[in-house]
């Protein structure tokens, strides 16, 4: 039965194959040729991934209980490691062909948009290279069948963004800021690593479920060491997805080419971490439930954050980053929420109100990748057109620019959460998950949203609307992108439309058992929710929609001091530059340098030298006069004569 | 007859002012006269001890063993004025100071 | 005569060939054939060997042979391998065959000295008497010295003379040890076996005994390992070496340390090691964070390079000496992936050398546009050295780390805490590396003319480069055959307690 899905094999086999092909031999084709060749093997992933959703979910995914089960066709050891092993291979369940359909969806059409945005960039082949990697090493991401095999693709995603945002190499910042993502998702890694280990050792596996066989390695110790264990992988989790403090990454990234913003930091690997604290979740709920109030805090507070800096910025893409970083801490938020059941009857089963968080998770997870990519692809048609970030250089981009306008605001509702687009439903699931789990969390989370409509709209009308830049616009003739780039938007605003209708409760739920979602709808919280959006919304029309805006210039000037920390986010980036050059490199590692070579290499030259000047001094005796010789033998018999007399 | 003392004072005083001259002088001819005064001493020893000790045993190695040691003192210093000759031919000189082609 | 001689045999035929070659050409000639043959003797060992094994059969050393070479003295030629050593001879046939293309454009002379060392290697890891170990290491040192202090650049005599004599007094002490250990086990025999298993007239070595000859036989090796604080011989070494020698050094030579360590210092002594294990333990944890840490901040490429390897050798001792049987298997598959990485590595970085002549990082940049393949293939090495998936670095560190883990206590667990940290620091070495040399817009017009790799550049680098592929994509089947070389090992040592009141920090 599992065996009839091995040729899901292909979904990572065929991007791989394009990787190494045009990895190896891009630069002898033509950029049409190698645009064609990454593009077809992501689109016959897209049919397959599609078509294994379809089997899945309608096919023999249910088991007789009517409860979705983990499939794995395919499982092989890689390396054995003792009594324990490192496997590779397949594992199918809800979440992960849910991930397949996005991640699929969205690199496809990202392939696609590519073929205008790069259009004859330099290293045109290289770049479908790299997207092909990413592709297949987020696939094999969320296809793991275990901890391990999802930290080894964890870190090829981790290189293959580094790549893609160094993609323009010749750039400083673009340098910089590969490095930066590369180095901060590394530390945090490292968390994730102990967190195997120490995971690895005590559970006796790596599987994401384990057998408590409680002899065998003292489950008292267990009991602190799993949530120990998870709370390492969550900080793991936190730098792939950008939560405080280890956001600092995710905005400078936006310097690698818009399309990689929109596949890999907004729509596919930032939610990786989301993912990885899913995959582990019920773990989490047997071993962890105290744990995951840090999960909901550190969301609430990065979700805060993100919001707040994102009202202050004026580089689109930058706004954009912020807003990602607040709507994946709302679904770190929604997994923390989740509770167990209150008497603990049966641990593995999460009963349908405190398991609802998890459903809103993947939910929002799904939408927001959705209406992120488009708005991630709209902000390239924008730069596409105007060759520039910043929101001062646009301005009633309306007229120049329909489709992209439309679907920019589309994408702007759906994520304001404003029905019938499908952020509405997910966020307010992700906001009655909340409320259910206390009443100031729910408040906090809505409050927030009510920020992400504000300085979405504040972003729309400043680039529609507002103050047109007419001098600079005269300069570079904004137009409206070619087909190749308005289809996927279109495509990706179609799926944001109607993504709403789904029954995600359906397929996926925290036990895997159908839930029926309609009939929970909490009516009274929906349009409480809508209101204050469109309160939001509505004070940012009147903000920002007209050519001038003297209330946005009062706000400014009332108080230029939160302004300025809001814009330079906080100078949270300062302060690590002051810890990793003034305190690390400066103090540490010069220091070590240092002493490496004046005190441990100088003792050795001081072994040296000791044994030269010994040597020269010693020489002395050896003057080859004979007369001394003789002297010191006549000294030496008269000393002996001596010896001999008394 | 005369004490064995004064003998023995007489090469005591010829061994040290060979001694002496050996460790003192620079120039290789005095050295080498200086050798043969210790060697003489030795050799007077030799023969005054041979005849204080075995003198009515008829007993003649001491004095076998001065002949010896005269006939090899005459053949180095031979050798050794022969080598002086040719080191003052090369470097016109025969102190021991200035001879330091050969050093390391 | 035993097949294994053949991998002496063929450098010595290999000398004489060069002996008597008179032409550019027919040097060449001699060296490819030569460490073609020696690549190929190698894949047929290990194919045998996994034969084998598969056969079921289970002895420790395979295509065992001895002969008596001093009887009075107990000396024998013994040859035989194990796992251990048929990973270790791949791995250096590998070099050899690579370090030739690099050195294309060499003399007869560097090549003699070149062929001996390599000699001395092969001889090392097949003998399992050891005094012919120790024979055949002081072969492959004393080339060395003048490899670097003839054909080497900068202060190659300074290099030259402080690489030769701090592993000669590595070696002093080892001499010490392995005479210690030879009259300790009874003076009867010097084979590594007999004396292991007390057969043929050896005894079990005195406790107290052991607790002198460990340390010094560790040390000894341990010098050659990079051990902390026996390292500094290796940045100046290696930034004076000729790029075909540091490839060599660092590749092969380097895994002597580690390699006797483990069949000489622990296996041998095993109470020893358990007792004393500890203060090795904390120099190497030293070592790794010490050497990624000092690796920041250096400004001259080879010297980024030697310390990344006092990090990555400090591991291999690190897994060894963590007597568990998982970690023992990751360090010597760390021995091949540090091996391998550093040697492309030394390799790229010579041929940047020989085109830029500097390797100060601050007066390179944007090299990417300029030598294409070369850059790529850095960056390729770069990230193997991070531990990237797919790259043989990084099944070997998880390895270690996993092993290193279950051993279940506080002392364990905070050194492997902290080798961990490493992996993070590796990082920013290498991608501070890159961004400064690779990416960017070159600011020196003679840059600007400089071409990318020749034929022969491009063969070496692409032949190890594959190898690390294969390695890192496909680790199964060498993990096997390390493990079966490294399960009887471990399993004599653990057989002795440790006794903790030895260890403070227990």
């Amino acid at each position: 039965m599992e065996t009839q899905f091995l040729y899901t094999i292909l979904i990572l086999a065929l991007p791989f194959c394009s990787f190494l092909f045009l990895g190896l031999f891009g630069h002898k084709l033509s950029h049409k040729v190698a645009g064609l060749i990454g593009t077809t093997s992501l689109g016959l992933v897209f049919l397959l991934s599609l078509y294994t959703a379809f089997e899945y979910f309608f096919g023999i995914g249910r088991n007789v209980q009517g409860i979705y089960q983990a499939l794995v066709p395919y499982n092989t050891t890689w390396l054995p490691l003792g009594n324990l092993h490192f496997d590779m291979g397949i594992l199918l369940d809800p979440i992960a062909v849910m991930m397949l359909i996005v991640i699929s969806t969205v690199s496809f059409m990202v392939h696609i948009y590519s073929f205008g945005y790069m259009h004859g960039e330099r290293g045109f082949q290289r770049y479908y290279a790299f997207l092909s990697l990413f592709t297949m090493s987020m696939l094999g991401l969320v296809v793991a069948t275990n901890i391990f095999q999802m930290y080894l693709f964890w870190e090829l995603v981790g290189v293959s963004s580094y790549l893609l945002i160094g993609f323009f190499y010749t750039e400083k910042p673009a340098i910089a800021a590969s490095k930066k993502a590369f180095i901060v998702t590394r530390f945090a890694d490292l968390f994730f690593l102990i967190g195997i280990l120490i995971y690895g050792y005590y559970a006796q596996t790596f599987s994401f479920s384990f057998v408590e066989t409680g002899s065998v390695r003292e489950f008292a110790s267990a009991a602190f060491m799993l949530p120990t264990a998870l709370f390492l992988m969550f900080i793991g989790g936190a730098g792939k997805s950008a939560m405080f403090p280890l956001h600092i990454w995710l905005p400078d990234a936006m310097e690698g080419p818009t399309p990689v913003s929109a596949l890999i930091h907004a729509a596919t690997m930032v939610v990786a971490g989301v993912y990885q604290v899913a995959r582990m979740f019920p773990l989490w709920i047997a071993y962890a439930p105290d744990t995951l109030h840090i999960v909901a805090w550190v969301g609430a507070f990065t979700a805060f954050y993100a919001a707040a800096v994102a009202c202050a910025q004026s580089d689109i893409k930058r706004v954009l980053a912020f807003s990602t970083i607040s709507q994946i801490a709302f679904m770190m938020v929604a997994l923390g929420v989740c509770m167990p059941l209150p008497n603990g009857a049966s641990p593995e089963l999460i009963d349908h109100e405190f398991g609802i968080g998890y459903m809103a998770s993947m939910f929002h997870l799904f939408t927001h990748a959705m209406f992120k990519a488009t708005l991630f692809l709209c902000a390239g048609c924008l730069i596409h057109a105007v060759h520039s970030n910043e929101m001062s250089a646009m301005g009633g981009m309306r007229k120049y620019m329909p489709i992209t306008h439309w679907t920019f605001l589309i994408a702007c509702l759906a994520i304001s959460g404003i029905p019938p687009f499908s952020g509405f439903f997910s966020k307010d699931e992700i906001l009655e998950a909340s409320f259910a789990y206390s009443p100031v969390m729910g408040w906090v989370m809505t409050g927030i949203a009510a920020m992400t409509a504000f300085y979405m709209f504040r972003l729309y009308y400043g680039i529609f609307w507002g103050t047109e830049n007419k001098e600079h616009h005269a300069e570079c003739h904004p137009h409206e992108s070619p087909l190749a780039m308005t289809f996927p938007l279109l495509f990706l605003t179609a799926i944001t439309l109607v993504a709403g209708f789904i029954p995600f409760g359906k397929i996926i739920s925290a036990d895997g058992l159908a839930y029926d979602f309609l009939a929970h709808f909490n009516w009274a919280l929906g349009a409480k929710s809508c209101f204050i959006a469109l309160i939001s919304i509505g004070l940012a029309t009147w903000i920002y929609k007209g050519e001038k805006q003297p209330i946005a210039d009062k706000m400014q000037n009332a108080a230029p001091h939160l302004h300025r920390w809001a814009f330079k986010r906080f100078y949270l980036d300062e302060v690590y530059q002051f810890i990793t050059h003034r305190i690390i490199f400066k103090y540490i590692s010069a220091t070590i340098a240092k002493f490496d070579r004046k005190y441990i290499d100088g003792f050795f030259n001081f072994l040296a030298w000791g044994t030269h000047e010994l040597g020269f001094q010693i020489r002395g005796f050896q003057s080859g006069s004979i007369q001394k010789y003789a002297f010191i033998f006549f000294l030496g018999a008269l000393a002996l004569l001596l010896v001999m007399i008394l | 007859m005369i004490e064995l003392n004064y003998i023995l004072i007489v090469s005591a005083i010829m061994m040290f002012a060979g001694i002496f001259g050996f460790l003192t002088r620079r120039s290789t001819l005095a050295i080498l006269l200086s050798i043969e005064l210790m060697l003489n001493s030795a050799d007077i020893n030799f023969a005054v001890f041979n005849r204080m000790l075995y003198g009515q045993s008829g007993n003649t190695e001491g004095f076998f063993f001065t002949l010896f040691s005269i006939a090899i003192t005459a053949a180095e210093s031979a050798i050794a004025i022969a080598i002086m000759v040719n080191i003052y031919r090369l470097i016109k000189d025969t102190s021991v100071d200035k001879l330091t082609k050969m050093k390391w | 005569m035993n097949f294994l001689s053949i991998f002496v045999l063929i450098p010595l035929l290999m000398l004489l060939g060069l002996w008597l070659a008179r032409d550019q050409k027919s040097i060449r000639g001699v060296m490819v054939a030569g460490s073609t043959c020696l690549l190929i003797l190698s894949a047929v060992l290990t194919v045998l060997f996994l034969q084998e094994r598969a056969a079921g059969n289970t002895a420790e050393m395979l295509f065992t042979a001895s002969f008596d070479w001093i009887t009075p003295l107990h000396i024998k030629y013994s040859v035989g391998v194990d796992g251990i050593s048929v990973a270790m001879l791949l791995l250096s046939s590998v070099i050899v065959f690579t370090g030739t293309f690099v050195s294309w454009y060499m003399n007869k002379e560097y090549f003699l000295w070149f062929t001996l060392l390599s000699a001395g290697v092969y001889g090392f890891f097949i003998s399992i008497d050891m005094f012919t170990m120790f024979m055949f290491y002081e072969v492959a040192l004393i080339p060395m010295y003048l490899l670097i202090g003839v054909w080497g650049t900068g202060p190659k005599e300074y290099a030259a003379m402080k690489l030769t004599l701090m592993l000669m007094g590595g070696s002093a002490f080892l001499m010490c040890g392995i005479f210690g250990i030879f009259y300790g086990a009874g003076g009867q025999t010097m084979d590594i076996l007999d004396i292991a298993h007390q057969q043929n007239g050896a005894h079990l070595i005195d406790i107290a005994q052991q607790h002198i000859w460990f340390p010094l036989t560790f040390a000894g090796f341990g010098v050659l390992g990079a051990l902390f604080p026996f390292h500094t011989w290796s940045p100046d070494g290696h930034a004076s070496a000729p790029t075909a020698v540091s490839m060599l050094h660092a590749g092969v030579l380097m895994k002597l340390g580690g390699y006797g360590c483990f069949r000489i210092a622990m296996f041998l002594m095993p109470q020893g090691a358990q007792d004393l294990g500890w203060i090795f333990l904390v120099l190497t944890g030293i070592s790794v964070v010490y050497g990624a840490f000092s690796a920041c901040v250096q400004t001259d490429l080879k010297y980024i390079n030697a310390y990344s390897s006092v990090s990555h050798c400090g591991l291999v001792l690190f897994g060894i000496l963590m007597v568990n049987q998982v970690a023992a298997t990751g360090a010597v598959l760390q021995m091949l992936s540090h091996g391998l990485t550093t040697a492309l590595f030394f390799a790229l970085i010579g041929m940047i050398y020989g085109r830029t002549h500097t390797r100060d990082i601050r007066e390179m940049s944007g090299l990417m546009r300029i030598m294409p393949f070369l850059s790529v293939c850095y960056v390729i090495a770069g990230l193997a050295n991070l531990g990237l998936p797919g790259f043989s670095g990084f099944i070997a560190e998880m390895t270690i780390f996993v092993g290193s883990f279950a051993n279940a206590d506080t002392f364990h667990r905070v050194l492997t805490i902290a080798a961990c940290t490493s992996i993070v620091v590796t990082a920013v070495y290498i991608l501070r590396l890159v961004g400064k040399i690779l990416y960017g817009v070159s600011t020196n017009e003679e840059h600007l003319k400089l071409d990318d790799a020749h034929w022969e550049e491009r063969f070496a680098v692409i032949c190890l480069i594959g190898t690390i592929a294969a390695l890192g994509s496909a680790p199964w089947w060498v993990s096997n055959m390390i493990d079966s070389g490294v399960a009887p090992v471990v399993e004599h040592i653990t057989a002795f307690a440790a006794n903790t009141n030895l260890n403070p920090f227990m």
